[in-house]
C-alpha cells in the first residue's frame, strides 16, 4: 500500500482542489482542458514510457475519438460514393465515449501492425504521417466532419444513476469530477498492466529488444497490445474533450498538442506512473501562470527551451529525479543503477 | 493532354525545390544519424532572410538569396555548435526531442517578431508567363528550378569533389576509421549541419516568392521533406533528389485528379505504402552516399 501512498494523496489533493478554489471558473476549465490532455499523455506514456517507443502520432488517436464521439451524438447523413446513403441518427453522449474508445482501440491496432514493422527514426515519421492524414481527412470530408466550420453543438455527457434520475453534466465542476475519475481508471489500469506480464515484456523490449526476444517475448504482439490499450485511452480523453467543449475542428489534430503530450511525459517523468501527471499539471498550468507575463508566441518558446533544457539538466525527468532525492535522504548509501545493456 | 503537360512541368518546378529540402535533411540523418525537427524552422528562416533582404535591406532579389543561404549556414552551425555537439552519442530520442524543442523556439520566434500576416516577396520577374506552345510558365518559377538544379549539381560537386566531401563520406561510412585516419569529425559534423541548413533556407527563400511567406510554413515543408527522404532512403542523396521529384509529381497528379484538398497528403501515404511495402527506401545504399 505504502507504494501506492504519493498517487493516493495526490487524488485526495485533487479531489479537495475545487473547494480550495472556491469554484473559479477560469482556473477550473484551465484544469479540466489539463486534466484531459494529461489523460492522453498517460496513454502516451505506455509506448514512450514503457514501450520506449517515441510516437509522435498520438493526437491522432485524441482527436479520432473527439470526431467519433462527437458525429455518435450528433448524428450524420452522408452519401458515400455509388450514391450509398448513410443515415445516423443521434445517440446519447456516452455511446459516443464507448464507440471512441472502440474506434480507436481498431485504429491503434492497425497503426500498430503497420508501424512496429519498423523502428527510430521511421517509426516516429510514420505516426507522425498517420496523424498528418487523419487531420487532412478531417478538414477536407466537409460533408462528415463540416471541415474548419467545425462540428458544433455537441452535447454534454449525462449520468443517469438507479434511483436518483439522470444529471446532465453542463457545470465545471462536475466535467472536472469527470475527468478526475476517467483519469483516475486510466491510472489504475496502466498500474495494473506494467506490473502484471505484460508490462514486463514491454520493459524488457525497450532495455534490449534481441534478448527479448530470445526469451520469447513476441514484440510486435507486445508493441501492438500497448499501442492499442494506449490508443483507446487517448480517444476516451479526445470524447471528454469533444463533450465538455462542445465544439471540435480539425485543430484538435495540431502537432502542437502532441509536443505538449511528449513535454509532459518526458518531463515528469517517462516509464513512470506519476510523471505524467506531475509533468501533466506542472505543463499543463504553465500556460496559465505564463499568460499575464507575455504573449502565447513566448510561452511556446518557453515551451521548447524548457524541453531543450530538461534533456540536458534531467534526462529522466522530476518524478525519477525527487524519487531518487528521497531515497538518499533516507539511505545513504545510493542504489546502483542497473546496467543496460546495448546490442 | 495540355493540361497533363502543365502538370509535369510544374513538377519540374516544384520538384527542384523539394529536392532540395530532401538533399539537406538526408545529408544530415546519413552522417550524424540525426533526425532534423528543425528542418522546417530553416526553411522558414531562408524564407524571412529573403523577405527582410528584398524589402528592409534593400538588396535586391539575386543578392538576397545568397544572404538567406548564408544565414541558413550560419544559423545552422550554431544549433549544431550549441545544442548537437554536447549531445553526441546521446541516444536518437534525446536528441530528436532537443531538435523538436528549437523548432519551436525558432517558429515561435519567428511568430513573434514578424507576426502572423503573411508577406509576399517582391520579384524583378515580368507577370506575364512565358507561353511554351500549349503551356505556360512564369519567369520566377523558371529562376526558382534554375537555381534549385545549379544548388543540387553544387551540392553534388562538394561531396564528390572536395576534401570536404571526402571527408563527410569518410565518417559517414564508420566515423572512428574516419577519425583514426586523422579526419576531424567534429568540424565534419558541424559543416554537414550547417551545409543541410543551408540547403533548408535555400528552398525557403526559393519558394517564398513563389508562394507566400509566414511563420507555419516550415511544417508542412518538413513533414514533406521526410517523406522524400524516406523515398529514396536515408542516406541517399541521389535518392532524395528523385524522391523530390517523384512526391512533386504525386502532389500534382493527386491535386490536379484527384481533390485539391488532399495534395498535401500525397507525401505521407506514400511514406505508409514505402515503409509497408519496402521500408529501405527505393534508392537505399547502406554503406555510402553520394
Amino acid at each position: 500500500m505504502t507504494r501506492h501512498l504519493p498517487a493516493l494523496a495526490l487524488l485526495a489533493a485533487l479531489v479537495a482542489l475545487p473547494l480550495a478554489l472556491g469554484n473559479e471558473p477560469y482556473l477550473l476549465n484551465a484544469l479540466i482542458t489539463t486534466g484531459i490532455v494529461t489523460i492522453a499523455a498517460m496513454s502516451l506514456n505506455l509506448l514512450l514510457g514503457f514501450t520506449g517507443q517515441l510516437s509522435l502520432g498520438h493526437i491522432a488517436f485524441f482527436g479520432i475519438g473527439a470526431y467519433v464521439s462527437a458525429l455518435t451524438s450528433l448524428g450524420f447523413d452522408i452519401e458515400i460514393v455509388g450514391g450509398l446513403r448513410v443515415v445516423h441518427a443521434p445517440w446519447p453522449a456516452a455511446v459516443g465515449f464507448l464507440l471512441a474508445v472502440l474506434v480507436t482501440a481498431a485504429c491503434g491496432y492497425l497503426v500498430g501492425r503497420l508501424s512496429f514493422r519498423v523502428r527510430g527514426a521511421y517509426f516516429v515519421i510514420v505516426t507522425i504521417s498517420f496523424a498528418e492524414v487523419v487531420r487532412l481527412v478531417a478538414l477536407n470530408w466537409v460533408e462528415l466532419t463540416q471541415g474548419p466550420l467545425a462540428l458544433t453543438g455537441i452535447p454534454p455527457f449525462t449520468l443517469g444513476l438507479p434511483g436518483l434520475g439522470t444529471t446532465v453534466l453542463r457545470t465545471k465542476l462536475q466535467n472536472y469530477y469527470l475527468v478526475l475519475v476517467v483519469g483516475t481508471l486510466c491510472y489504475a489500469l496502466i498500474a495494473r498492466l506494467v506490473g502484471s506480464r505484460f508490462g514486463r515484456a514491454m520493459r524488457g523490449l525497450k532495455e534490449n529488444e534481441s534478448l527479448a526476444l530470445s526469451v520469447g517475448i513476441d514484440a510486435t504482439r507486445t508493441l501492438t497490445l500497448a499501442a492499442v490499450i494506449s490508443a483507446a485511452m487517448a480517444g476516451a480523453a479526445g470524447s471528454l474533450y469533444a463533450h465538455y467543449l462542445r465544439i471540435i475542428d480539425p485543430d484538435v489534430f495540431l502537432f502542437s498538442t502532441t509536443v505538449t503530450m511528449v513535454i509532459m511525459v518526458v518531463g515528469g517523468g517517462k516509464g513512470t506512473l506519476l510523471g505524467p501527471i506531475v509533468g501533466g499539471l506542472i505543463f499543463g498550468l504553465l500556460p496559465v501562470a505564463l499568460r499575464p507575463v507575455m504573449v502565447p508566441e513566448a510561452q511556446w518558446m518557453v515551451f521548447g527551451l524548457v524541453l531543450i533544457v530538461i534533456q540536458f539538466v534531467m534526462p529522466r525527468g522530476i518524478v525519477p529525479g525527487l524519487a531518487r532525492l528521497f531515497a538518499w535522504r533516507r539511505a545513504p548509501a545510493p542504489v546502483p543503477l542497473p546496467v543496460e545493456v546495448r546490442s | 493532354m495540355t493540361e497533363f503537360l502543365q502538370h509535369l512541368l510544374n513538377t519540374l518546378i516544384l520538384g527542384g525545390t523539394y529536392a532540395l529540402l530532401g538533399i539537406g535533411l538526408t545529408l544530415i540523418f546519413g552522417i550524424m544519424n540525426v533526425v532534423n525537427f528543425t528542418h522546417g524552422a530553416l526553411y522558414t528562416v531562408g524564407a524571412y532572410v529573403m523577405y527582410l533582404a528584398v524589402t528592409a535591406l534593400g538588396l535586391g532579389f539575386f543578392a538576397a538569396l545568397p544572404t538567406a543561404i548564408l544565414g541558413g549556414f550560419l544559423l545552422g552551425a550554431v544549433l549544431d555548435l550549441v545544442l548537437l555537439r554536447p549531445l553526441r552519442g546521446a541516444d536518437m530520442d534525446t536528441t530528436m526531442l532537443v531538435m523538436i524543442g528549437a523548432g519551436i523556439v525558432l517558429q515561435s520566434g519567428t511568430l513573434w517578431l514578424f507576426g502572423g500576416v503573411a508577406k509576399s516577396i517582391p520579384t524583378p520577374f515580368p507577370d506575364a508567363p512565358l507561353q511554351l506552345g500549349p503551356v505556360s510558365v512564369s519567369w520566377l518559377r523558371l529562376f526558382v528550378l534554375g537555381a534549385a538544379v545549379s544548388l543540387i549539381v553544387l551540392t553534388y560537386g562538394l561531396i564528390n569533389r572536395t576534401r570536404l566531401g571526402l571527408a563527410m563520406r569518410a565518417t559517414f561510412q564508420d566515423h572512428d576509421t574516419a577519425a583514426l585516419m586523422g579526419v576531424n569529425v567534429r568540424l565534419v559534423y558541424t559543416a554537414t549541419f550547417a551545409i543541410g541548413s543551408s540547403l533548408a533556407a535555400a528552398a525557403g527563400a526559393l519558394l517564398g516568392p513563389v508562394y507566400v511567406v509566414f511563420p507555419q510554413m516550415g511544417g508542412m515543408a518538413e513533414l514533406k521533406a521526410f517523406a522524400i527522404v524516406i523515398l529514396g532512403g536515408l542516406g541517399s542523396i541521389t535518392g532524395a533528389a528523385i524522391g523530390g521529384f517523384i512526391l512533386a509529381l504525386a502532389e500534382e497528379l493527386g491535386a490536379g485528379y484527384i481533390s485539391s484538398g488532399y495534395r498535401d497528403a500525397m507525401g505521407f501515404l506514400i511514406i505508409i505504402a514505402v515503409l509497408v511495402f519496402k521500408p529501405t527506401g527505393l534508392f537505399a545504399k547502406a554503406e555510402r552516399i553520394g
